[in-house]
């Protein structure tokens, strides 16, 4: 069995996850389930940091991948973004680097810099 | 011999040593162990220019705390250092106080404090009503006064480098011998000859004084705990309050500061010379004591704790005078309190121990006397106007809750002794000193000090050595 | 002295919303004031996502929610005006400003929107014993520090206080990484949000130690240790209990408290609760045509909330200068049982439908909020969870509140049955 807190609404239901059968208990409703689901066979989080940026008077620019990806992917994905080096000008949802990570969501920036 | 005379030791001791001395066509030499001048005892006190009253009549802390006194409303005047004779009372809060205050009077008298005065209780209230209830009487002196004592430090040792005198910092003193005339006095990167050498090192004053060969003194180092509480507590008193002296302690003052804050404190307990930690029983007991003589205090106010280490010895009197044991040593230690109300008498008392030793004094022509520093916040409209005009970073705020701009932090950052950290820059112009506690303006400062002395921001310092604020840059370190 | 009809100041998600929705309502002379080199507030360097779920109905970082607003008001004759500090404000709306740009210059407002934000207790509000060494930040310098000017504030860090900016900052720095030992938290319960509780500390096997405190702080030059103890019901200490972290780097997250200095300079009327302004159901304070919203009225938890705020403090700024204001009798409300707040803290019995916030003062479940008219209950609201992190809010319709017969609404909480 594994815990979980969901984070479905701010209740917090304390979920209990089998994790053979993905059975969940302790959820107070429907969406609990899903998400405990979720939480056990594929876990993503859309990852935000910074990249270096050239060339418009800031140090960083702030980014996101567009979707989530694996929790596994996290640190992967991380190495790859921190050796970027982008130049201004960039605007909001401008792709830097596609596939971020071998995953199928692409790292866009999340401000627009001229 | 590289110079005349070799102060060891820039706090305010030193730095009045110094500008006294530098008035006169003399080879003068300052060394600071640390990266500022201004940061040991010097930077973390009462903040108080004392009466007289407390020391014995006929001591030199009796001499000197009555002169100093005298002399501290001019000196601050011409070196534009912020003081305030706002006049202090000693409470009495319990019968067996009563005489205290009366003992307090006489040697008062005896010290030759203008103005004393032993209050009733109704006297007490109406001239502060915040005084505890229970207050029985009081002893008023009007001469006591507040100061900013790391800035009458800047202000004398900045007059003391225009005037010629060279400042080493970070150049701790790691032995001596005689020599024909003089000493040589060892530090890391060289060694440097002086005919005279004054002892100014405070906390460390025996150490220092054992490497000449004097063991007549021990520092016994005592720190104290403070509470500084934000400017809406700043009118919570309009006097220095003080305690009598009982058998539940020597009691803690209350006292607005220059800066419009309260502060509150300190505790004493044994501590190591550099030992600044707060502690939980020292603030627990500062507090406990305030609220007698003060009871509504608002704590939740608080911004900032502190300790200071004071620079108490063996010797119940200063230790001022030539070193009976190294010729040419002049020690200064074992100048606690009321050491910081003496300093503005330490000058002349040096120019003629220095005489009395033999050392030929001839004034300089062309000395600098005064000292002006541009406090934004303080410009008429017109002023402030003026000085955007000339220079926008006049009209840029980087502290906002002290309201600092840009062009003071510039300035102070290329001051005759710049300061090299951000809590230098704190202390020259008060960035940070406020609520937030640079919360907002610290990375602004940090950027600005990096950018005017030309370093990367991870070497600017918090404080003294060793106090680094930033461990490297994200992204493999690439800077734009 | 140059005259604008409505000055905001502060340049954040707050000022934004209000400056944008009192355009919608026809002002046409909006001036926004914004202390630092840019406009957008302090969701510049919350680079994380979760803004604007409520609001665009997506989640967003807060750079894009700051960008979408920026955006929005870059479509209007809004002018920003940044680096720019206001230094005073009087009672007759009469603003002191600062800039390189313009210098001092004095400004007569028709209205005035207080949108100034918060700060960041620190540690000297909280008197953490221990040395003054260097390497404790408020979690939001730190923040900065990173996600702005590109920089590490250490490697091996502790967090005291479990507030959403100290969660995010452990999730934050383990990626840019650092080694984050612990989550140290004085209450009982955490102050954050669940997701931030999961997604920063779960996933990273970061600690939580609920009920336990920094006891000491030690490091001669740089922090090196900190001491954790636990504490019992009354928040003290538990001897004994101490557990010792070699770190670099202590980050707070104990808080946050309104920037309400200019209010409080201004003689605005200030609410020891909330330390913000009191305000009627308009976001109008003590001073007509001042009005306050965001996080200088009261810490919020969701941006979504601050920007609902300050679109109603924008409407009732225009309408103010329109010459409409709200009347009817007063009402005041009161923080009833385990109610932290409310505001407003007073309302006109003929504003129509009116919003309460507030905040409970403990984790309660399966509980209810009551709305008592001196002894009667006039309105009962069931909550299956409530607690001090997460702000509240009940709808009190028109018709229930022309129906009231004393001067004073108590919001409280249910004590729970035995």
């Amino acid at each position: 069995m594994k815990e979980l807190i969901c984070i479905t609404c701010p209740k917090g239901c304390h979920l209990k996850v089998d994790e053979k059968t993905f059975a969940v208990t302790g959820n107070a409703c429907p969406r609990g389930a899903v998400y405990g689901e979720n939480e056990l066979r594929n876990p993503v989080r859309v990852l935000t940091s910074t990249v270096a940026v050239l060339g418009s008077g800031a140090q960083r620019l702030p980014v996101k991948t567009d979707r989530p990806i694996p929790k596994g992917k996290l640190f992967a994905a991380m190495d790859e973004l921190n050796k970027l080096r982008i130049s201004a000008p960039v605007h909001v949802g401008d792709v830097l680097l596609p596939h971020i990570a071998g995953t199928d969501s692409n790292l866009v920036a999340t401000k627009t810099l001229l | 011999m590289d110079f005349d005379v070799l102060i060891i030791g820039c706090g305010v001791i030193g730095a009045a040593c110094a500008e006294a001395l530098a008035a006169y066509d003399l080879r003068l030499g300052i060394l600071e162990a640390d990266n500022d001048v201004a940061n040991g005892t010097t930077k973390a006190n009462s903040a108080i220019i004392h009466a007289g009253y407390d020391p014995a009549p006929g001591t030199i802390m009796a001499r000197l705390n009555v002169a100093g006194n005298a002399r501290a409303e001019a000196l601050c005047r011409r070196l534009d250092v912020p003081f305030r004779r706002i006049g202090s009372l000693v409470l009495a809060l319990e019968e067996a106080d009563l005489p205290t205050l009366r003992t307090l009077y006489e040697r008062g008298l005896a010290n030759g404090v203008p103005e004393l005065k032993l209050l009733s209780r109704e006297e007490t209230l109406a001239l502060e009503p915040n005084a505890s209830p229970e207050v029985l009487g009081s002893l008023y002196a009007p001469s006591a006064g507040i100061v900013n004592p790391w800035e009458l430090c800047y202000a004398l040792a900045e007059t003391a480098v225009r005037n010629g005198a060279s400042l080493m910092l970070e150049t701790p003193v790691l032995g001596a011998s005689p020599i024909e005339g003089g000493w040589a006095v060892k530090t890391p990167e060289r060694t440097i000859t002086s005919r005279f050498v004054l002892n100014c090192a405070g906390t460390r004053a025996d150490a220092v004084a054992r490497l000449f060969g004097d063991d007549s003194f021990t520092i016994l180092p005592s720190k104290g705990e403070y509470y500084l509480l934000d400017k809406s507590e700043g009118t919570r008193v309009g006097h220095v309050i003080f305690q009598c002296p009982s058998k539940a302690g020597k009691g803690v003052l209350v006292a607005p500061t220059v800066h419009g804050n309260l502060l509150v404190g300190p505790s004493a307990d044994e501590s190591e010379p550099t030992d600044t930690a707060n502690t939980a029983r020292g603030m627990a007991l500062v507090r406990s004591r305030a609220v007698r003589s003060v009871p509504s205090i608002a704590f939740r106010e608080n911004i900032r704790n502190f300790a200071g280490v004071r620079a108490n010895s063996d010797c119940p009197d200063f230790i001022l005078g030539p070193s009976k044991k190294a010729p040419g040593l002049i020690n200064l230690a074992g100048m606690r309190s009321p050491g910081l109300s003496a300093a503005p008498a330490v000058g002349e008392e040096i120019l003629s121990i220095l005489a009395g030793q033999g050392l030929a004094l001839h004034k300089k022509t062309d000395v600098v006397t005064t000292r002006r520093r541009v406090r934004f916040h303080e410009l008429s409209e017109a002023e402030k106007n003026e000085m955007v005009e000339r220079d926008p970073r006049w009209g840029r705020i980087i502290c906002r809750c002290e309201t600092v701009t840009e062009g003071e932090i510039v300035e102070a950052l290329h001051t005759p002794i710049p300061p090299r950290s951000v809590n230098g820059v704190k202390r020259r112009v008060g960035a940070g000193m406020g609520r937030c506690q640079g919360g907002f303006c610290g990375p602004r400062v940090q950027e600005i000090i990096a950018r005017e002395l030309g370093l990367d921001q991870t070497q600017v310092l918090m404080d003294w050595p060793g106090t680094w604020v930033l461990c490297g840059r994200t992204k493999g370190g690439e800077q734009a | 002295m140059t005259t604008h009809e409505l000055v905001i100041i502060g340049g954040g998600p707050a000022g934004l919303a209000a400056a944008l929705s009192a355009w919608e309502q026809g002002v046409r002379d909006i001036l926004i004031l914004e202390r630092d080199k840019e406009a957008g507030g302090i969701l510049n360097q919350c680079i994380h996502n979760g803004f604007g779920l409520h609001r665009f109905q997506e989640e967003l970082t807060g750079p894009e929610y700051a960008g979408r607003y920026l955006d929005l008001v870059g479509k209007t004759g809004v002018q920003i005006r940044t680096d720019t500090m206001v230094l005073d404000l009087d009672e007759r709306r009469v603003l002191h400003t600062i800039s390189p740009q313009y210098g001092y210059e004095a400004i007569q407002a028709g209205a005035v929107v207080l949108a100034m934000g918060c700060r960041e207790r620190t540690r000297g509000a909280i008197s953490i014993p221990g040395a003054r060494c260097s390497g404790i930040f408020t979690a939001g310098a730190a923040q900065r520090f990173l996600n702005i000017e590109g920089y590490m504030v250490g490697k091996r860090v502790v967090i005291l206080g479990s507030g959403d900016i100290g969660l995010i900052m452990a999730r934050r720095m383990t990626l840019e990484g650092a080694k984050v030992l612990a989550c140290v938290e004085l209450m009982p319960y955490s102050g954050g949000l669940n997701r931030n509780i999961v997604q920063c500390l779960n996933d990273f096997d970061i600690p939580l130690y609920l009920s336990h405190t920094v006891t000491d702080i030690r490091g001669k030059d740089r922090l090196a240790q900190v001491v954790v103890s636990q504490v019992d019901e009354t928040r003290a200490p538990i001897a004994g209990t101490e557990m010792v972290f070699d770190c670099d780097t202590l980050l707070l997250s104990v808080g946050l408290l309104p920037e309400n200095e200019l209010s409080r300079q201004a003689g605005v009327v200030i609410d020891r609760r909330t330390n913000g302004p009191v305000v009627w159901e308009n976001r109008e304070t003590s001073i007509p045509g001042v009005f306050a919203c965001g996080n200088v009225l009261h810490v919020h938890d969701l941006v979504d909330y601050v920007s609902a705020e300050s679109e109603a403090a924008g409407r009732a700024a225009a309408a103010f200068l329109q010459g409409k204001s709200p009347e009817g009798p007063e009402l005041k409300l009161e923080p009833g049982f385990d109610v932290g707040y409310t505001v407003p803290q007073h309302v006109h019995k003929g504003a129509g439908d009116v919003e309460i916030f507030f905040r409970v003062r403990s984790v309660r479940r399966n509980t209810a909020i009551r709305v008592r008219d001196g002894q009667t209950q006039i309105a009962r609201f069931r909550r299956e969870h409530m607690a001090p992190g997460e702000m509240e809010t009940i709808k009190l319709p028109r018709v229930l509140l022309d129906r009231v017969q004393g001067d004073t609404l108590t919001i409280e909480i249910e004590e729970a049955e035995a």
